[in-house]
């Protein structure tokens, strides 16, 4: 960098894809900094093709990474938050869900439908982590349940993804509710026997990991996925003390024997067909 | 020695005036000093702000799980452990009587007293915890006890250990299997309701509150700190979250609100066990008019249709 660039504001960081221009062209890896072209890493399905860390996916690409071509149906789609509670925080709720919807041209956080995986008719839902956060209110806790009440009339299996930093504190106890509606409802999946697979990508957090998330009859976790109840800077507060290398991360639960298995983003497809396929005798 | 919150002060001083009279024998006085608290205590307590019922909620005079269970409780048992790997005192679990009529009783402890409140963890359970719970639950189906919850506690504890032995699948492992067990069920706020760490022992037959506790998604504090980014700003939070348990009935997220003495739990807790019991007993009489299929699909529908939505 010479001395008129530090002058003017131009740098040698600066000449660099901004963050804003990134989806366009660069797409920088967080893990080990290798700067690549856009095309390569959605061809991955946002995992860098050189150490396999698991960047973030938008909502669309990962459906139709998973289910057939133009087999996804989605439901549910005009379900619409309100504002039981006319909460305003610094901004007021209906302010941030007008922003949220522009920014996502979605409703919701969650995305609900039915869809074929490898010809295998499957509920599916995914929660997408741009609209607030993947956060847990009354329109996503009521997509859940009526995916449930759909794959026990069709005797389907459900797929759930979950993306979420947890409940959604805008909408206070409706919100903490969700959590005791949407495990309600598994358990009654449960009783027809008919197989629920849940899959923790990042970050799954309090109460939706708190809930439906962690009652999978199989979870699976993305690589590297931050999987918790309570959230790092909660918990160093609380003990005081640093927290040790992959703490709450997916491979660190499957050490402890929380989940069944971290499985690679590209592989996710064959490894949801080939269980459902199993639990449903098929 | 009593501790009286700022707005609390002049129902203090009548208190003392109060024993004053009597230790003159001055019956006269003393009379008309009562008739004065009453007023006095009405007026206080009928204009509470949210933020003061949250003081209230946290009072450290406030009765705790244990002492409901010493005051109702007869002949009874008290449950140990989750048989894998630790007794997690934040949670007390008790076999015994209310009024002739057979009971389990699951409480979120805390502890009075700095060895009290380290020995329950500050009532901040950990997943065996909520796993001991769960097996007094299953013994209370088992054996068809009424099940008799009650909730105190600021939150699950987030620590190593939680986190390593699934807190997330304690919690969420007793909303699944609360939502379909077959005993008459009924949990009671008594005190702080903390969001899923409450919640593990607030999937019942009927969720009530008592009339100075809350019940909230995240603490106001925590609140504050992230939507407010400001630590500052918690009574703003209080009153936003709508926690308390006049707000809740409101909007119908709650089954009742248990007449807690006007004064407090916290200056009557005679009289605040025996609202509880007294609750419990017509309620579980009220649910077993029902068959075991009708209540366990009433209780599901109550917990799947709870939501506000446009469609
Ligand atoms: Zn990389």
């Amino acid at each position: 960098m010479n001395l008129l660039d530090l002058f003017t504001g131009r740098s040698e960081a600066k000449k660099q894809p901004t963050k804003s221009e990134a989806p366009s062209h660069w797409i920088k890896c967080p893990s080990c900094q290798a700067l690549m072209y856009y095309k390569e890493v959605e061809n991955q399905n946002y995992v860098c093709p050189k150490c396999s860390h698991h960047l973030r996916i938008k909502v669309d690409q990962r459906i139709s990474m998973l289910c057939d071509d133009n087999t996804f149906v989605e439901m549910d789609a005009t379900l619409k938050p309100v504002d039981p509670l006319k909460f305003v925080d610094k901004k007021s709720y209906v302010k941030r869900v007008e922003e949220n919807v522009k920014k996502t041209s979605r409703t919701s956080s969650v995305v609900s439908g039915e869809c074929e995986i490898n010809s295998i008719a499957t509920q599916l839902v995914v929660f997408d982590f741009a609209f607030m956060g993947g956060s847990l209110g009354s329109v996503e806790g009521e997509k859940i349940v009526r995916a449930v009440e759909r794959a026990i009339e069709k005797k389907q299996g459900l797929v759930i993804l979950s993306a979420s930093g947890g409940a959604r504190m805008q909408e206070s106890t409706y919100a903490l509710l969700q959590m005791s509606k949407t495990s309600a409802a598994l358990a009654k999946l449960a009783k027809h026997k008919l197989p629920y697979i849940s899959v923790l990508t990042d970050p799954t957090m309090g109460g939706v990991s708190a809930s439906f998330a962690t009652l999978g009859d199989i979870i699976i976790a993305e690589p590297g996925a931050l999987i918790g109840f309570a959230g790092q800077r909660v918990i160093k507060q609380t003990i005081g003390s640093d927290l040790p290398d992959g703490f709450q991360r997916a491979e660190f639960l499957l050490e402890k024997g929380s989940i069944d298995m971290v499985v690679n983003r590209n592989d996710l497809k064959k490894t949801l067909s080939d269980l459902l396929k199993m639990m449903l005798g098929k | 020695m009593a501790t009286y919150l700022d707005f609390e002060q002049k129902i203090k001083q009548i208190q003392e005036d109060i024993i004053t009279a009597e230790v003159r024998h001055d019956s006269a006085a003393a009379e008309i000093l009562k008739k004065e608290l009453d007023k006095e205590v009405s007026k206080t307590y009928k204009n509470l702000s949210a933020y003061q019922q949250l003081q209230l909620a946290r009072h450290q005079d406030r009765p705790y799980a244990l002492d409901y269970i010493n005051l109702l409780l007869e002949d009874k048992y008290e449950i140990h452990g989750d048989r894998h790997f630790r007794d997690d005192e934040a949670i007390v679990c008790y076999m015994g009587y209310i009024a002739g009529e057979r009971v389990m009783v699951i409480g979120e402890q805390k502890g009075r007293g700095t060895k009290n409140k380290l020995k329950r963890n500050f009532g901040m359970p950990n997943p065996e915890g909520y796993r001991k719970a769960l097996r007094a639950a299953k013994l209370a189906e088992k054996f068809n006890l009424p099940l008799l919850m009650l909730i105190d506690t600021p939150g699950a504890y987030p620590g190593l250990g939680a986190e390593e032995r699934n807190q997330s699948e304690a919690i969420a492992r007793n909303l699944l299997e609360l939502s379909q067990l077959n005993t008459q069920s009924v949990s009671v706020v008594i005190g702080e309701g903390g969001s899923g760490g409450a919640l593990a022992i607030g999937v019942a037959d009927k969720l009530v509150m008592m009339r100075y506790s809350v019940f909230s998604v995240i603490s106001p504090e925590g609140c504050s700190a992230i939507l407010w980014n400001d630590p500052t700003k918690v009574e703003s939070a209080t009153n936003a979250l709508k926690i308390t348990s006049q707000d809740l009935i409101k909007l119908d997220l709650i089954d009742d609100i248990i007449d807690e003495p006007l004064i407090g739990a916290h200056r009557d807790k005679e009289g605040a066990a025996k609202a509880i019991g007294d609750y419990f007993l017509s309620a579980i009489r009220e649910l077993r008019e029902l068959s075991d299929e009708e209540r366990l699909e009433k209780r599901y529908k109550r917990l799947t249709g709870v939501g506000a939505y446009a469609e």
